[in-house]
């Protein structure tokens, strides 16, 4: 990985009209993806994580207006390119694996013709030479007896051997940027553990940028090099993935960890009460306030603007402001703030702090929260 | 948990088998015998299509098992053939799904999907009580009055969970069969509705049987847990004996699968692969340590002793 960025997301701003007024899904989303590095992003269904993606391949839906941004790949702006110049795009340079397998094949085509399509479409190859790399690409995946099954249908394949062949048809072109949204959501976790290894031993194998879209943090723990926590429709932290799981300083952060037992959790879960808020009308201040015992006067005031705690993370929580005193965090989160410290003593880590604010971990005066996840 | 009280649930050699004798035969559930104590959480885990659900659902008599034998709370449920019987049993066992939206009927209010086993088991004397227990209901899974009106599509996931769970409440059963009932909610829904469910276990006294395929939920969840695999329970053991001491190769590799929101950790996991070994027919379930039953050959058991055995020197060592 270096620091090269293959894509700029900048100032994401995206409305779906609809019969009740407008719905402001996505609100000033920026993000970079470098290359040969996994970008994961996580959040709750309805914080838009979604549309950001689809939007990176142009594949929002009709009642979806731009507001504002841009996204910028190879100096030039996605969303001002028409469908033609997009269809170039997509498949060839930016390919994407959906959650489900079943609905994303074709399911009167063979496996071996979709396998082939997209290299006859962007490669300037024989239908033979097309067919034949399509057959080498269902190997690479791990189709057993490739060669039997190419011209199967597929309703012949298991749900895992579907999200294999969708893999197969997504880096059939050797794109530069794959998107993958939730791909194994749908799959059990034997299954969901192979196609991980599967897509990290291509992504090396082709240098491949990836953004992946999930809900499991076990998952994001798994493949992410950096990670973006979403949140109505905004980017509410991100950072490298062990400033996200073991230096968290949003408040969402800490609910969406502390919502999943490991396997040491006794006691009641701390789960995050309530629901995301309506974003036809998203609120005042910190859209998170409301759902967050953490919540200060200004959070139903004034927007968090990003605090950076390091030059890789930045949270948008008031709780990082220079005048906020050290809170009290859930045992389990000051259990993972210790492990980054360790991490960052032995210099495991290398974090460069010259410009930032001191994060909710150096902060006085701080005490654990007691009664919960102990 | 307390072995020395009575099995409220008794499975004995379930089979469920689909289109028996026919060539496209599925012996979903083969051969299945376990217990569940009173106050329990027993959670039941596999893959799709290991036969954890068709197990849930021949226990509740929404298919007629094959074979074998289900004893609940005293009476055999092979023998329930009259309407009354019937109605007796469903009373104290019910059930919640996993799909929140297809589990409620869209054409009926909150109020009457709720009251609906008050009805049909005339738990109500009159519109009044109904409508009063409606409510009550609806706080305890921590809804309200207002939601009473309203119809399915207006509720999100979490919420449609909670209405399922006030409709099983409703009887005031004994037993619940949870069948992954949290596996269509976002993380942070989940956990409410697992706090939920256990707050309810120990303010009604109940039981559950929680089928799901998220391992750390259930570890989280379950005082004893079963893991499924091709129609037949391989390994039974208390939740952290499973996950530390799992000794059935596929109890293994299904544990070494799951990833855990921990970087350090997932950078180091090794997932262990498991090669499919069909069933010779002469394994039964042996108990190997106390409480925990590995489904094996009888002369693979000794060998599976010293294993354990070996364990506990370990972890003596370790502390």
């Amino acid at each position: 990985m270096n620091n090269e960025n293959v894509l700029e997301v900048k100032n994401l701003e995206i409305d779906f009209e609809t019969f009740a007024g407008p719905v402001h899904a996505i609100r000033d989303v920026s993000f970079d993806l470098k290359k040969g590095e996994t970008f994961a992003i996580v959040g709750e269904s309805g914080s838009g994580k979604s549309v950001t993606v689809r939007s990176l391949m142009n594949l929002l839906s009709n009642n979806a207006v731009i507001k504002n941004g841009q996204i910028m790949y190879h100096g030039e702006n996605i969303l001002e390119k028409t469908d033609e110049e997009m269809q170039k795009i997509r498949g060839a340079e930016i390919a994407m694996i959906f959650q489900d397998p079943m609905t994303s094949l074709n399911p009167v085509m063979t496996i071996g013709d979709q396998v082939s399509e997209p290299i006859e479409l962007h490669q300037d190859v024989s239908k033979k030479e097309a067919q034949e790399r399509a057959l080498q690409l269902l190997k690479r995946v791990g189709i057993p007896q490739a060669e039997e099954r190419f011209k199967d249908y597929p309703h012949q394949f298991s749900g895992g051997q579907r999200q294999r062949i969708v893999i197969a048809i997504a880096l059939a072109c050797e794109p530069e940027i794959l998107i993958a949204d939730e791909p194994t959501t749908a799959l059990d976790v034997t299954i969901q553990a192979q196609i991980l290894e599967l897509i990290k031993e291509l992504q090396v194998f082709n240098d491949t940028s990836i953004v992946f879209i999930t809900h499991d943090l076990g998952v994001v723990a798994n493949v992410a090099d950096r990670i973006a926590v979403m949140y109505a429709g905004q980017i509410v932290e991100y950072g490298t993935v062990d400033e996200i799981f073991y230096n968290p300083q949003h408040p969402y952060t800490w609910g969406l960890i502390t919502s999943m037992p490991t396997l040491k959790t006794r006691g009641k879960l701390l789960s995050i009460p309530g629901t995301p808020p309506d974003l036809h009308e998203p609120p005042k201040g910190d859209a998170f306030a409301a759902r967050s015992e953490y919540a200060m006067k200004i959070d139903y005031e004034e927007e968090p603007p990003f605090f950076h705690v390091s030059d890789t993370h930045a949270a948008a929580t008031w709780l990082l402001h220079p005048d906020c005193p050290g809170v009290e965090v859930p045992r389990e989160i000051a259990e993972r703030f210790k492990v980054f410290e360790d991490l960052r003593k032995e210099h495991e880590i290398e974090i460069n702090t010259a410009h930032a604010v001191p994060d909710q971990a150096q902060r006085d005066p701080k005490r654990v929260k007691e009664g919960a996840n102990e | 948990m307390n072995n020395s009280k009575e099995p409220i649930l008794t499975v004995k050699n379930l089979k469920q088998y689909f289109n028996p004798g026919k060539p496209t035969e599925v012996r979903a559930v083969d051969d299945v015998t376990f217990d569940i104590y009173p106050g329990e959480t027993f959670g039941l885990v596999g893959e799709s299509g290991s036969g954890k659900t068709t197990t849930g659902r021949s226990i509740m008599r929404l298919y007629n098992p094959t074979d074998g034998e289900v004893h609940f709370d005293g009476y055999d449920l092979s023998e329930l053939n009259s309407r009354k019987a019937d109605l007796n049993f469903r009373k104290d066992m019910q059930m919640i799904f996993q799909d929140p939206y297809a589990s409620l009927n869209p054409r009926m209010k909150v109020e009457d999907i709720v009251a609906e086993g008050l009805d049909v088991h005339k738990l109500a004397k009159n519109s009044k009580e109904r409508r009063q227990r409606v409510i009550e209901l609806l706080e305890v899974v921590g809804l309200n009055e207002d939601h009473a009106t309203r119809y399915p599509h207006e509720f999100s996931g979490g919420q449609r969970q909670r209405i399922g769970i006030a409709r099983a409440l409703a009887v005031a059963p004994k037993m619940i069969i949870a069948d992954e009932p949290i596996s269509a909610l976002d993380v942070s829904v989940q956990a409410q509705v697992v706090n939920l469910l256990q707050s309810l276990q120990d303010e009604f006294d109940l039981t559950y049987l929680f089928i799901a395929h998220d391992l750390s939920m259930v570890k989280y969840i379950s005082d004893r847990i079963g893991v499924m695999y091709n129609g037949k329970l391989v390994e039974i053991a208390e939740a952290d004996e499973l996950y530390y001491n799992a000794l059935h190769p596929y109890t293994q590799s299904l544990l070494s699968a799951i990833p855990l929101p921990n970087p350090i950790y997932e950078r180091e996991r090794e997932r262990i692969e498991y090669e499919y070994q069909p069933f010779t027919g002469k394994e039964e379930m042996t108990e190997i340590s106390p409480g925990h039953f590995i489904f094996c050959e009888p002369n693979q058991v000794d060998e599976l002793k010293a294993k354990r055995a070996a364990r506990n020197v370990a972890q003596k060592e370790y502390d």
